[in-house]
């Protein structure tokens, strides 16, 4: 028997319908949190899929430690999982293209572009397009009975003078140095299978994404408190926060999956040969990385 | 692995099983089918006669909400999953799906999202109201607050969507049996391949214009508001990014079907596999580059329109290709006429049909004219119904024999396909004449110059509505009390490696992958 004929399929599973059955109350919970306040049941349900998926990715490893899987079983996860993180650049790309689009089309656009075809002053008397926008259309007619306020200062490039205080540029540092550290970690263990070297530069990155998270609060908190830029401020505001946020949560779950790794490590789990969770999240938090020297360049610097 | 199904409801609850899991899609997808019909039918019924009669307008609206979305994500959708899920691993000589588990959540949360979805019709503020395309403002600041339930129902759909097609890709790439090279897969294997990389590449978009949604209502976003910058036009264009490459999604694995049929009752090789393989991928790549030809009216500037335009009319050529291809395939053919081939021939005449007004409404000028009006509607119900709609059904009756071991009445089948021809017909055929006369689509009322075509409209809406109640009829009734088959080919000119297997098939095929001579034997390709 060749190892293709020796495909792992699992038996009958309980797993599958309890996490749909999670998904499904989180989804209704959340409808529900929207339209009542109420958050419960939506928080019931995070809780069950987490469970779930603590169950679930359990049931994996343990397989594979039994030995079930096969190498066509795994080129089975590689494509799964390398499928998954497309799925994740179409979804940045939803929001990167949003930004484009508001910031290159419809704005101009509001502001009195392509005349002839629209008619600003009907409309939005007296607003100018400029990006960042600090002044929105709302203000321009409204003024102070405005409900989209515009920020007093973006997070953009200060200028050389004010570089070392800008935040952003530390954290485009600091991931970047993070996919390297990750990148040292596979590479003590897949040449060499030196665990100690492993564990260190696995730990090191997810101190590293520990750090970009604080950073990322501490100036969603100054975004908010002294540049007056929120959610409610316009498409700045809205894009700079959405992206951002979006790229923050998956630095999280990133953070997260690394750490996992690296529990499993100090447990033994993994050899030069055998590592795909590893493999996995690594690929993942590259991917996050790139998003996030996207982000630099069209959110911050542009 | 070796034994048989588990007994009782646990089978279809834990299974990881990709023939029960294929069945669980095809009924659910048959159960959303019934429900988006009875919403059609209230449409129908209250468009019978101008004035209001049964409904009241905002009830209407819901009902062409509601059906849209049903049978988009909830029939056609899931349909072509369950097949996909049947199918692909018999094809390709795969023990199953690549990821068994994965596969039966993608599966189960199904049911969840649409029961939160129909749950809508009875809350006070009533269901989704926007039209299935949901547009801004509509469907943020004019919205009904079951929105909210509406935006996570697509997450939670888009969610399965994505799981199924990563599965499905995973299979046809990693689980081919050796010696079931890339270009020997029968056609179905193919388009599906190329269907679950459009499903990867822009379900994902439509959670991003789904979430968007959800901050402006909720947080005070201003993606859709331009009071703070941002336009409903940006809407659009989201969701037709995703949009256009959903027609495609839907009928890509239509042409498939028909690409497997028609061979086997002109019992000839499909003519131009090789062609048929780079103009279903000619025609994905072409789907992202088009989706505003569905806003020519928004005011896009005129070399935007232009560009829209010729781009959209390029994918008449790949589209063209394939109908040649099937006419050719059966041209000199020792053709019969059994139900699945009745099906399929309806098919190439009536998309054809529906192509050539997508070609007129491609044309910016002219659309104009067409836009918004029940010409458009008769256009995606000719692609929409008798593209995947009576694809499905030849599928069911082409494949139902393996799947049961049992064979379907054939004289009801032919039955069921003249009516619901004739009956499809009736009613979409004169829709293109009260769209051309200016009949303007998603109205509860209309002016009563349009009041004969309309209720010529109806009837056929109805005589079709029945005709699927006996094809229900007619698939219970062979799994119940079908005539028993037992030759592995149920078709004499069948070719593909599901029929070398018994039928009906054992609960587990290829456990060990099928020799090179038997894929030789049973390749769908021309030698």
């Amino acid at each position: 028997m060749s190892a293709e004929a020796s495909y792992y399929v699992p038996e009958q599973s309980k797993m599958p319908i309890l996490m749909a059955a999670a998904m499904g109350l989180a989804a209704f919970g959340a409808g529900r949190w929207m339209i009542t306040g109420d958050s419960l049941m939506c928080i019931l349900g995070v809780v069950a899929i987490a469970t779930m998926m603590y169950f679930w990715f359990t049931t994996v490893i343990d397989e594979n430690l039994r030995g079930l899987p096969s190498a066509q079983l795994k080129r089975s996860y590689v494509w799964g999982i390398s499928w998954f993180i497309f799925s994740e650049v179409m979804f940045f790309a939803g929001f990167f293209g949003a930004l484009f689009y508001l910031r290159n089309i419809a704005m101009p656009w509001l502001g009195g572009d392509g005349v002839g075809v629209h008619n600003p002053e009907l409309l939005w008397n007296g607003f100018e397009a400029e990006w960042p926008l600090l002044h929105t259309p709302d203000q321009a007619l409204n003024g102070e009975n405005a409900k989209f306020v515009g920020a007093h200062e973006s997070l953009s490039y200060p200028g050389l003078s004010g570089l070392l205080h800008w935040l952003p540029l530390y954290n485009t540092v600091i991931l970047l140095f993070s996919s390297y550290t990750v990148h040292l970690a596979h590479h003590a263990l897949k040449h060499g299978d030196n665990r100690k070297k492993f564990n260190f530069w696995l730990g090191f990155t997810v101190v590293l994404g520990l750090i970009f998270l604080c950073l990322q609060v501490m100036e969603y908190r100054e975004a908010y408190g002294h540049y007056g830029i929120t959610l409610t401020s316009g498409i700045y505001g809205t894009t700079f926060f959405m992206l951002t946020g979006f790229h923050g949560f998956h630095v999280a779950m990133g953070t997260l999956m690394l750490a996992i790794q690296l529990l499993r490590s100090f447990k033994g789990q993994f050899t030069a040969d055998d590592h795909f969770g590893f493999e996995m999240s690594s690929w993942y938090w590259h991917f996050v990385d790139v998003v996030w020297v996207m982000l630099f360049f069209f959110v911050y610097i542009i | 692995m070796a034994h048989g199904p588990a007994k009782g409801v646990t089978r279809w609850l834990f299974t990881t099983n990709h023939k029960d899991i294929g069945t669980l899609y095809l009924w659910f997808s048959f159960a959303m089918f019934i429900l988006g019909g009875f919403f059609a039918m209230v449409i129908r019924a209250e468009l019978f006669e101008p004035g209001m009669q049964l409904v009241r307008p905002e009830f209407f609206n819901q009902m062409t909400t509601m059906h849209g979305l049903v049978m988009v994500f909830g029939a056609i959708m899931p349909s072509f999953v369950g097949l996909a899920n049947w199918m692909i691993p018999m094809m390709i000589g795969a023990p199953d799906m690549a990821l068994p588990r994965m596969n039966n959540l993608s599966f189960w949360i199904l049911p969840p999202a649409f029961l939160m979805l129909a749950s809508t019709l009875f809350m006070e503020a009533g269901a989704p109201n926007f039209g299935w395309t949901f547009y801004a403002p509509l469907s943020t600041t004019y919205a009904p607050e079951t929105v909210n339930y509406f935006i996570f129902a697509v997450h939670i759909m888009g969610a399965s969507s994505i799981m199924g097609s990563i599965n499905i890709v995973a299979t046809v790439l990693n689980m081919r049996a050796p010696g079931m090279t890339m270009m020997k897969m029968p056609l179905f294997v193919w388009t599906w391949l190329i269907t679950a990389f459009l499903l990867i590449a822009v379900m994902p978009v439509l959670a991003g214009a789904v979430t968007m949604m959800l901050m402006d209502i909720n947080f005070g976003t201003a993606f859709f508001e331009a009071a703070g910058g941002g336009d409903p036009v940006l809407f659009q264009h989201i969701f037709w990014f995703f949009g256009h490459p959903e027609v495609y999604i839907i009928i890509l694995p239509a042409f498939g079907v028909i690409s497997e049929i028609i061979p086997t009752f002109s019992r000839k090789p499909l003519f131009g596999y090789a062609s048929m393989v780079y103009a279903t991928s000619a025609i994905a790549f072409l789907s992202f580059i088009v989706w505003a030809h569905h806003m020519f009216l928004v005011g896009m500037p005129v070399s935007g329109e232009l560009y829209f335009m010729y781009a959209t009319m390029l994918i008449a050529v790949p589209t063209g290709v394939k109908v040649f291809n099937w006419v050719s395939t059966m041209f000199r053919g020792a053709i019969s006429y059994e139900t699945p081939m009745l099906f399929a021939i309806a098919f190439v005449i009536l998309f054809t049909l529906g192509g050539f007004t997508g070609l007129m409404l491609a044309i910016a000028p002219s659309d104009i004219q067409y836009h918004d009006t029940y010409f458009v509607v008769a256009h995606f119900h000719y692609v929409m119904v008798a593209g995947a709609v009576f694809s499905m059904s030849a599928a069911v009756y082409y494949w139902l024999p393996k799947w049961t071991g049992r064979m379907y009445n054939e004289a009801m089948g032919k039955l069921h396909f003249w009516i619901s021809f004739i009956g499809f017909n009736i009613t979409f055929f004169p829709q293109h004449f009260l769209g051309l006369g200016g009949m303007p689509r998603r109205y509860a009322d209309y002016a009563l110059q349009f009041a004969d075509w309309n209720m010529v409209s109806s009837i056929g809406a109805f005589i079709y509505g029945a005709s699927q109640i006996l094809f229900l009829y007619n698939v219970i009734a062979t799994i119940v009390a079908g005539k028993k088959v037992s030759e592995p080919k149920t078709w004499d000119g069948a070719n593909g490696l599901e029929w070398s297997l018994p039928t009906p098939p054992p609960y587990h095929t290829f456990t060990t992958p099928p020799d090179a001579s038997v894929i030789e034997e049973n390749s769908t390709v021309a030698h």
